[in-house]
């Protein structure tokens, strides 16, 4: 069988801070990782294409330096890894990124049909999580979103489970189709040795502008319906009352219950038993 | 001579590269750069610049930076919005967005504003009034009429709700392909409507299934989608909506526009709106489409649907919450947490540390990659307020924390901020909550 | 199990430096590094010294993300809130061939890592090495934490930096004491680049050092230094664990304690501070130093305890020892003879280069200091005595506040005293 992964480099969010002066985002220092949902669907080909054989190529979009996420992708197992950069593509919005990770799939399916993609639920720079149901409606291929496992893949079909708010719905698609998946899917293991010396020897290929037959009405800025207007820091809650319960632990817990009740934050009603739901 | 780009302060949000008449300005690696050769300093894009980053040389004059004086810490930082949004959101009539817009394709061809309305299994998603109040603040601002979606089936019993919480005409699909939530079939209902009936706005929930759907009905349209906004203005004039999302995991607010092709659509986090109030008894149109297909013509099949234990699927309905962090140490400590949310019917959550830490499971955490929360009391133990995790919370009613660390983020964003040892704090809280609730003694 | 000719365990400088000398000789070479890109787990000061870095990279500075070329070093005895100053500056530090820059480590190491990569070297990430693989009580290659981890190599080279974890295993080194360990804490504080050059006096680009003695570590052995970067400031102060321990000071306490200096506060004022880094280093010194080889094994950089701490040389240190043992190691596999005797060449071309010579040199040094605790308290306080005696204009004749001085100092110190502490000093310094 034939998966592949579409992949993203992202900043690690969690690292990035806004310039207390300037009042923007801090993007130097900020480490670059695989998209960490990114990383779950990786496992999850890894894993089927053990089982089931067959190949993992993976797919990503960005600047020249996303080649590192990429090789480091390789050392989990995949097969091949391609890179899409241009500066054609820069500026590309979600709807315009899915037309142009959506032909390069096009153009792998030509020659090596496929079966499975893997995409992560959301990228966590961009949380917008419309890039992988744009790949898929793009190709014509089923979308099955929030995946949090893989029950059963066959020949012809895959079922998953889903998540949903209210609880799991368990769904089969046709192949090919294309799943965004989520963390639970699974748990990341290790690259083997030797793989990381496959992944440290290999270069990604490089696709660009002129590699397929691209339409550049439907990329970059002029391609992308939507833009950003203005960026601003979250407007903030203030703080409220702060206390020191280091000294009289309890004393603090009784003044702090008793402003609650005075407040109604909390009232007295039968809350009773408390039981657990 | 030329633009001056400040690479400190470009975000590469493209806006400058627009507006540039000469194209002189192109996006590289995420910058903006300028062509010397094309420049001819008209200084159109310096206005556009929602970062202020690009200055010309020769002219001093430049447009002051509009911050605050304790601008930088997300938490100190205020008046923020931009003033249309502020305005929207403040509820003035007065909204004006910047001179870059240009109207758009399709001009008069498209109008209304537009709510998906949300129903599985029986049940409407709270998010679809909470939009239809929204909604009706959008139509009344540009003058278009509010309209109501329900694709599904057997949904008759949807739509005087969807009228009494504001719709003024509803638009129905009703078809047994419809009774499970699927993508292709509800994408493809809600598509052919739109392309019949040409809205201006769309809207729907930031849920499992508004987020589904919408990407693919957006790609089939070809328009621009803007994911989990929270908040939401516009502008009478160009009818362009101003879609105000978090992004970078909540460490920055961008507002997003769609400028080139309609309809414009947006999925909204629940419960950031205000839930309209609800007037039995309005009535309005009710359209029925017919819905040309067959079970044959999908590819994929609902097996079953397995619903979540309520302790965790209601966490964002909850009206108390108890949530716990890596601060408590260790799976045997959260008893601590599970007394304090026994007393006060609380339900339990917690940060994605504890999660990882395996002392809640995933349905349990707080936070941008978890669920957002608005509960009337947030409880939080040993929680530090990562970014990620306050954009979460933070718009709970009322917040108490309790941290060791005097410079715990979550002290900042809690109205209650306890700094103290909470192995000694939480059970002190725990008997004197037990001790007033069970004497009915309030004071 | 793949086979190399050199495996260099760490991609810190004295890692890459190897590596590269061995793949420039035509050596199957690998680097296993446990950070996720070499130099995630660097700190240092933030200088590299020029020459020793253009013997691994010929004119490195053309292309190297460099912050500034130092063309000022300055030494600050601090006094409780007094300092007596001292310094060097010749602008032709400023130009080639330079005598030093300071770096950014993060990025400095990245761009070494790349040079590795295009002399041929592969480099294996986030992976640690567990352990050397024996076969007759011959190394003949590692093993790692991976599954299927095993890797074979003809010369296995340890850069593991100060955690000597390996060469302690293999039985070359002991293992670490407080009393030999310092820990370093730095921190970035951001600066604008006018203001840089304002406060030190620079011409646009160039950059000055200071040390900073006596009170700057809280009377600890241990040193406090402050580099200019391009638009920020490296403050830091490292000072040896043991005392510390014992003295009841944390590594962060004693970096604030730098930072309220008066004479260094005005230096960092409006700074914003960027990055908070904290690192053990070796103390380093001729005594200190392992056994530098085995049969198929050689000992370099930080795990070697090559650091000369007065002259707050490592990394140059580190490099020159990995050129050396990479062309040692590529020797002996071309001559076919990896025994120890083989590698005996590496030490004896150590000791030939400044690297041992300069650390046999203040061999004494680190045990002076010890012993007499008392220098960095006393002197300080009484230089900074004697010097406000006698610049104060106060209308007291100089030659009588001469004598006044004389008899100051010999309140703090006996005659018996300052004469053990000079013959002591030109011992161990000179």
């Amino acid at each position: 069988m034939h998966f592949v992964v579409c992949l993203k480099q992202v900043p690690d969010t969690s690292e990035v801070r806004i310039d207390p002066i300037t009042n923007t985002l801090m993007r130097e220092g900020v480490p670059s990782i695989i998209n960490p949902y990114d990383a779950h669907g990786l496992e999850e080909a890894i894993r089927l294409k053990a089982k089931v054989g067959g190949k993992v190529t993976i797919v990503s979009m960005g600047p020249p330096q996303a080649k590192e996420a990429l090789k480091k992708a390789m050392s989990f197992g995949a097969d091949r890894a391609i890179l899409l950069s241009d500066r054609a593509f820069g500026g590309s919005d979600s709807l315009a990124t899915a037309y142009i990770i959506s032909s390069a799939l096009q153009k792998i399916h030509e020659t090596e049909p496929i079966d499975l993609v893997f995409a992560g639920k959301e990228a966590i720079d961009g949380d917008t999580a419309q890039t992988g149901p744009g790949i898929a409606q793009r190709l014509g291929f089923p979308q099955l979103t929030y995946a949090i496992r893989v029950k059963e893949l066959t020949d012809t079909t895959v079922t998953v489970e889903r998540k949903t708010e209210s609880g799991r719905q368990v769904v089969q698609a046709q192949l090919p189709a294309l799943l965004t998946v989520e963390k639970e899917l699974n748990d990341l293991s290790y690259a083997t040795l030797p793989n990381m010396m496959k992944a440290a020897a290999y270069e990604p290929e490089v696709w660009n502008f002129s590699s397929l037959p691209f339409d550049i009405t439907q990329m970059g800025l002029k391609g992308s319906p939507t833009s950003v207007a203005r960026i601003f820091a979250p407007p903030g809650r203030s703080g409220g009352e702060i206390m020191d319960g280091m000294k009289d632990p309890k004393g603090t817990a009784a003044s702090i219950v008793q402003k609650i009740f005075q407040q109604n934050i909390i009232m007295v009603h039968p809350l009773s038993k408390g039981g657990k739901h | 001579m030329t633009v001056v780009v400040d690479k400190t302060k470009c975000i590469g949000c493209g806006a400058c590269v627009m507006e540039c008449s000469l194209e002189a300005l192109d996006l590289i690696d995420g910058l903006a750069v300028a062509d010397v050769k094309k420049c001819k300093e008209l200084g159109s894009c310096l206005k556009v610049c929602p970062t202020n980053a690009l200055s010309l040389l020769n002219r001093p004059e430049q447009r002051q930076e509009n911050l605050a004086p304790d601008a930088g810490s997300k938490y100190n930082f205020k008046d923020t919005l931009p003033d249309s949004v502020q305005d929207y959101a403040q509820g003035n009539e007065k909204k004006t967005i910047r001179a870059q817009v240009t109207p758009v394709t399709g001009g008069d061809g498209w109008s209304g504003v537009w709510v998906i309305i949300e129903y599985n299994n029986g049940k409407v998603a709270p998010v679809a009034w909470e939009l239809l109040g929204e909604g009706r603040k959008l139509a009344d601002a540009i003058g278009c009429g509010l309209c109501g979606v329900v694709t599904g089936y057997q949904v008759d019993a949807v739509i005087p709700e969807a009228f009494a919480y504001g719709a003024e005409k509803v638009y129905v699909i009703d078809h047994p392909v419809l009774k499970d939530y699927r993508t292709e079939p509800y994408a493809e209902a809600i598509t052919s409507l739109v392309r019949k009936y040409r809205p201006e706005i769309i809207l729907m929930g930031a849920t499992s299934m508004g987020r589904d759907v919408f990407p693919a009905v957006a790609t089939k349209m070809r328009t621009g989608l803007t994911a989990d906004c929270t908040v939401l203005g516009i502008d009478p004039e160009t009818k362009l909506l101003q879609q105000t999302r978090p992004a970078f995991g909540g460490n920055i607010m961008a507002t997003i526009l769609c400028r080139t092709s309609r309809p414009q659509m947006s999925t909204v986090r629940p419960r950031v709106m205000e839930m309209p109030e609800r007037v039995e008894g309005r009535t309005g149109d009710v359209i029925r489409e017919e819905f040309g297909f067959n079970e044959s013509d999908f590819r994929t099949k609902v097996l079953e649907f397995i619903p979540s234990d309520a302790k965790s699927a209601f966490l964002d309905k909850a009206e108390i919450i108890v949530a716990v962090g890596l601060g408590i140490g260790a799976k045997r400590n959260m008893v601590l947490a599970e007394e304090l949310a026994d007393v006060l019917g609380a339900t339990l959550a917690g940060s994605r540390g504890a999660v990882e830490a395996g002392w809640l499971t995933h349905d349990q955490q707080v936070g941008q990659s978890g669920i957002t929360v608005r509960p009337k009391v947030y409880i939080s133990i040993g929680i530090s307020g990562a970014i990620q995790h306050l954009v979460g919370m933070e718009t709970s009613d009322f917040i108490i924390a309790i941290n060791n660390d005097p410079e715990a983020s979550i002290l900042k964003v809690a109205n209650y901020g306890i700094v103290g040892d909470l192995f000694q704090i939480v059970p002190a809280l725990t008997a004197e909550f037990k001790k007033r609730l069970q004497h009915g003694v309030a004071n | 199990m793949e086979n190399f000719d050199v495996i260099i365990v760490g991609g810190g400088p004295a890692g890459l430096s190897a590596a590269i000398s061995a793949a420039n000789a035509g050596m199957k070479t690998v680097v296993i590094e446990r950070g996720d890109y070499p130099g995630t787990k660097n700190v240092m000061g933030g200088i590299l010294y020029t020459k020793a870095t253009d013997m691994v990279v010929p004119e490195f500075w053309k292309e190297a993300p460099l912050e500034r070329p130092i063309i000022e070093q300055r030494i600050a005895m601090l006094s409780g809130n007094e300092a007596i100053m001292a310094g060097y500056r010749d602008p032709a530090w400023g130009v080639e061939p330079y005598n030093a820059h300071s770096i950014m480590r993060v990025k400095f190491d990245r761009w070494l890592a790349e040079q590795a990569e295009k002399a041929g070297v592969m480099i294996i990430t986030e992976t640690l090495v567990e352990d050397l693989l024996y076969q007759n009580n011959n190394v003949v290659g590692v093993r790692t934490g991976r599954a299927e981890g095993d890797l074979g190599a003809k010369v296995v080279i340890l850069a593991e930096g100060v955690n000597n974890f390996l060469a302690v295993k293999a039985g070359l080194a002991k293992p670490l004491k407080p009393a030999s360990v310092a820990v370093t804490v730095k921190e970035i504080i951001a600066l604008p680049k006018e203001k840089i050059e304002d406060r030190f006096c620079l011409e646009e680009g160039q950059g000055a050092t200071i040390e900073l003695y006596g009170d700057s570590t809280a009377g600890l052995m241990g040193v406090g230094f402050i580099y200019t970067n391009k638009d920020s400031i490296s403050i830091g102060v490292g000072a040896i664990l043991e005392p510390m321990i014992r003295n009841n000071w944390t590594p962060n306490d004693l970096l604030e304690n730098l930072k309220a200096k008066p004479y260094v506060k005005r230096l960092l004022q409006g700074g914003e501070t960027k990055e908070y880094l904290a690192h053990l280093i070796p103390e380093g010194g001729y005594h200190q130093v392992p056994k530098l080889h085995r049969q198929g094994v050689l000992v370099i950089g930080d795990t070697a305890m090559l650091m000369n701490s007065l002259n707050r040389e490592g990394s140059n240190l580190a490099m020159i020892s990995g050129k050396i043992a990479g062309e040692v190691a590529a020797q002996s596999i071309k001559s076919g003879d990896v025994s120890d005797q083989a590698m005996t060449v590496y030490e004896t071309r150590l000791k030939d280069s400044f690297v041992l010579k300069d650390l046999h040199h203040y061999r004494h040094m680190a045990s002076f200091f010890e012993d007499n605790p008392h220098l960095l308290k006393v002197y300080p306080k009484m230089l900074s005595k004697a010097a406000k005696m006698y610049l104060t204009a106060d209308g007291v004749p100089k030659k009588a506040r001469q004598k006044e001085i004389i008899k100051m100092a010999f309140e703090h110190r006996s005659i018996a005293g300052f004469v053990k502490d000079i013959y002591g000093a030109w011992r161990a310094l000179l």
